[in-house]
């Protein structure tokens, strides 16, 4: 199971900042912890985040190991028209999750 | 310094100045009011709080078909938001054919073996705790209700006796760090007053959503203590003991605590 939460405001006024919200499901195993029987974990970690509105990217970012499972990533992107923001994780093991949530920009 | 160094100063430290006693309804606080500002707001939001990830979950399996019966959840209690509004505020509950009360986790054992005929989903395992924490989820905000009548006051006695009682290589009682003691900091950790307002939670110690006996296998541990194996009537006893405690009090599940 490879769940995500996005949260972004439903309607917007244009060139408002407004607050985005992301929360994956991830155990994010950093690749340096061993076993009781002394057996390397491998790594499983979310590599990279990214946020498109419209196609247009507003937001990346690269993650390491020694981040904590679950990560919430939080930023701020300006309202600029109606329209999608597309949420893509990818990461160790083939991990992809992908959410959308739409903004009403008046 | 590591919690046993920690605990090992501590419990010098507590035998010295114990016996406060029980505390008063007007001074009961939950964990969520000793935690920092921070912490607070990841709780309180829905898009920042990790525990919602396994309460989607437990919405996924509740409306399952599963085992032999082929029935979901929802086939039998429908929608839960009404079904199971206010069920865990009264759990632990007695359970007539065990003759003995049975936590949330246990009853859902239940009713995954006996009514679905599917395999049973293991104490601390995700689904288990998805599901519990889905159902537990629909009695946030209300006040916990548990009733005490003769059948169920030997295991309260239980309970409360297990909580007053010194155990463990530290020979330490819950009650001389949670009633005499809240408030204080043992390390970096404020001692709460146990109040299971949130389960199941979030600890961000654990990286993940853990039971009320998970939490309180930690504080066993910590004094050294043998912990009761999972489902042990030796927890629910405590549980039911901790939750009549805190009747009145508001359920936060999902919390998140340190
Ligand atoms: C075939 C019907 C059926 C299915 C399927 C079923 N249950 Fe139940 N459940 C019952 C009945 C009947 C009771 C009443 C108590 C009893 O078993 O004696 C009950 C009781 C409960 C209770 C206690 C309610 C209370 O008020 O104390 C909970 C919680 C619960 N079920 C959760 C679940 C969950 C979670 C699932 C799915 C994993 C599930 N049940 C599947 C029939 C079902
Ligand atoms: C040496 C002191 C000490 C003893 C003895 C102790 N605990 Fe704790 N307990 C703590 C501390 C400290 C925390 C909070 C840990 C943290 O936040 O990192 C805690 C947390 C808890 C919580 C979680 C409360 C919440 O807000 O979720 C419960 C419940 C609890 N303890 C029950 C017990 C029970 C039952 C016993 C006896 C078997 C016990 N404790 C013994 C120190 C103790």
């Amino acid at each position: 199971m490879a769940r995500a939460i996005v949260n972004v405001p439903a309607r917007a006024k244009r060139g408002e900042i407004v607050e985005v919200k992301t929360l994956a499901q991830h155990p994010m195993e950093t690749g340096f912890r061993r076993t009781q029987t002394g057996e390397l974990i491998p790594r499983d970690i979310i590599r990279r985040f990214t946020c498109t509105y419209n196609g247009t990217e507003v937001y990346r970012v690269d993650l390491h190991p020694a981040m904590s499972a679950n990560p919430l990533i939080a930023f701020s992107t300006i309202a600029t028209e109606t329209g999608t923001l597309a949420f893509q994780w990818a990461g160790d093991n083939g991990y992809s999750v992908t959410e959308t949530a739409s903004i009403r920009v008046e | 310094m590591s919690l046993r160094t920690a605990l090992l100063f501590a419990a010098s430290l507590l035998c010295a100045g114990a016996g406060a006693g029980e505390i008063p309804p007007s001074e009961r606080r939950s964990g969520y009011d000793l935690m920092s500002r921070e912490t607070r707001a990841i709780q309180d939001d829905d898009a920042t709080n990790p525990g919602m990830l396994w309460v989607l979950d437990g919405e996924a399996l509740w409306n399952r078909k599963a085992g032999a019966v082929g029935r979901a959840c929802a086939a039998c209690h429908g929608d839960a938001r009404t079904s199971m509004k206010g069920v865990a505020a009264r759990y632990p509950a007695f359970d007539a054919a065990l003759r003995r009360p049975v936590n949330l986790e246990e009853r859902i054992k239940l009713c995954r073996s006996e009514r679905q005929k599917a395999p049973p989903l293991a104490f601390e395992s995700r689904d288990l705790l998805a599901l519990t924490a889905y159902v537990a989820r629909q009695s946030r905000g209300l006040p916990i209700a548990i009733v005490i009548d003769e059948r169920t006051l030997p295991f309260l006695d239980a309970g409360r006796e297990a909580f007053h009682r010194r155990q463990g290589q530290l020979n330490l009682a819950c009650s001389q760090c949670h009633d005499d003691n809240w408030g204080r900091r043992l390390a970096g950790s404020l001692i709460p007053q146990a109040h299971p307002t949130g389960y199941p939670l979030y600890r961000l110690e654990w990286q993940g959503l853990g039971s009320l006996e998970r939490r309180l296998r930690n504080c066993l541990i910590g004094i050294r203590a043998e912990p009761y194996a999972f489902g042990a009537p030796e927890f629910v006893d405590l549980e039911l003991y901790l939750m009549w405690r805190a009747n009145g009090m508001k359920i936060e599940t999902p919390a998140v605590r340190p």
